[in-house]
């Protein structure tokens, strides 16, 4: 109890600073140099938007921010508290990121309604019949409140990416991370996520977003990010980005998606 | 043929058939929680327990099990530990069979894909939380098949604890072979007993299999 109010003071301290940031993040798959030197703050209720070629370390990038993947050199604090190494502490710190895939990855041997469930109840300690109340709400706020006790196997893939927000959302998550979450979808499906994915926005969450959606980026992004080769090449506005990127690497890339 | 129901020879095989089960059935026990222990260390984060597993699947599952019952049943009474032959032998099959146990529970655990654990992880469940609730019931239905044929398998390699001092099933036969009666009508009423036990076995992984397989 005591533990939790000085934690409490603590994060309210903190409250006003950045609530991701990275310093001088190295990382290296063997030779390949995948981030180099990545610098980054991002406020609260923040949307940012990650996108470069394939390759150029936006997904790494992404995943650094809760430790899927660990980094080489340089420190991630999220909400002013330095990431912790694996175990307990890093676990608690998980529960505060949503991540949400771009395969999905809901638990494919439970419910829809027990894959919103499960961490509530065994992660955040919420009785049984909060968290299925608080997960039947989730799955009617993302349209497939109707689907609450299928697998996943028997829906859509767009119903499945918004099962995963919701299933993300349920842990009542600080910033939320999306790792090109349309990607494996079928283009039908691609904007009943992106429209859930708006109206959080809109409602002020914080988000970190990789994407091939240059309509997504546009509209709801705060601030774009272009990353080629390891590094964030430019950051901007989304509409003095695609209006006017500054470096070639941006140009080039631009003119290739969007001609057609 | 019917020798089986002459002269009190059904109580004795009966009590050897018993002690087979018997043996079996602790044995399977302790291998089953030895093995899910040992793959836990397997797949583990941490180098100590990995290599901890890792060495005991090569030892265990490389030595002949005679040869691990000499250890067990020679070697432990040199360092004061002093229990029963059955004990014993329920020592050396559990820590044989565990590691092929380790095996099929690992081979398991990798073909579930690695996005559920990582989504796993990434709500805030730990290591012992993403194996137990996310990975292990996913797992269970790849690894049915082959554990069923471990499970077979183990009451039969029981059979080398009758040369051990443990009167099980197969140790029966010497007791007839002195009565003198032919060795073929022997090993006929004990070939059917194990084949009952394996039939018994295999009928219960697969009802274990339908069952999983409606849970999905």
């Amino acid at each position: 109890m005591t533990e939790e109010t000085v934690s409490d003071t603590a994060s309210d301290a903190v409250a006003t600073g950045p609530l991701v940031s990275l310093k001088g993040v190295d990382k290296h798959y063997g030779a390949l140099h995948v981030l180099q030197d990545i610098n980054l703050e991002i406020a609260r209720g923040e949307v940012v938007v990650l996108i470069g070629p394939s390759g150029s370390g936006k997904s790494t990038l992404c995943r650094t921010i809760n430790r899927l993947e660990t980094i080489d050199s340089g420190s991630i604090a999220i909400d002013g508290r330095p990431l912790p190494a694996e175990g307990k502490e890093l676990a608690r710190l998980r529960a505060d990121v949503g991540m949400v895939f771009q395969s999905f990855n809901l638990f494919a041997h439970k419910t829809v309604l027990e894959n919103v469930v499960l961490a509530q109840v065994k992660v955040r300690k919420v009785p049984r019949a909060q968290a299925e109340a608080t997960a039947r709400e989730l799955l009617e706020r993302v349209g497939v409140g109707a689907q609450a006790d299928k697998y996943p196997a028997q829906l859509s893939g767009g119903q499945q990416q918004r099962v995963a927000i919701a299933r993300a959302l349920a842990m009542k998550p600080k910033v939320m991370l999306f790792d090109e979450p349309t990607s494996a979808l079928d283009p039908e499906m691609v904007n009943e996520v992106l429209e859930v994915m708006r109206s959080l926005a809109a409602e002020g969450m914080t988000m970190v977003v990789v994407t091939h959606e240059m309509g997504f980026a546009r509209s709801a992004a705060n601030r774009v990010l272009f990353m080629a080769d390891g590094r964030i090449v430019e950051e901007n506005t989304p509409d003095a980005f695609f209006t006017a990127p500054r470096s070639d690497r941006a140009k080039d890339f631009l003119s290739k998606i969007l001609t057609h | 043929m019917g020798i089986l129901f002459e002269d009190g020879n059904f109580s004795l095989f009966y009590h050897g058939f018993l002690q087979t089960i018997e043996l079996s059935a602790i044995s399977a026990l302790f291998a089953l929680l030895l093995g899910g222990v040992l793959a836990a260390f397997r797949v583990s984060p941490v180098p100590v327990l990995r290599a901890f597993g890792t060495g005991w699947v090569m030892v265990f599952r490389n030595t002949p099990l005679t040869l691990l019952f000499f250890g067990v049943v020679f070697a432990l009474p040199r360092l004061d530990v002093h229990l029963s032959s059955f004990t014993f032998a329920v020592m050396a099959l559990s820590a044989y069979t565990g590691a092929f146990v380790c095996e099929v529970l690992r081979s398991g655990i990798n073909t579930v894909p690695l996005g559920q654990a990582e989504a796993a992880r990434s709500l805030g469940m730990g290591f012992g939380q993403t194996l137990g609730t996310i990975v292990l019931p996913q797992a269970a239905r790849s690894v049915l098949p082959p554990m069923s044929s471990i499970f077979i398998a183990l009451p039969r390699n029981s059979a080398v604890a009758g040369a051990f001092n443990v009167p099980e099933l197969f140790s029966t036969q010497k007791a007839f072979d002195e009565k003198g009666y032919p060795i073929f009508v022997t090993f006929f009423w004990i070939a059917l007993a194990y084949l009952l036990v394996s039939f018994t076995v295999s009928a219960v992984f697969r009802v274990l299999e339908k069952q999983l397989a409606v849970a999905r």
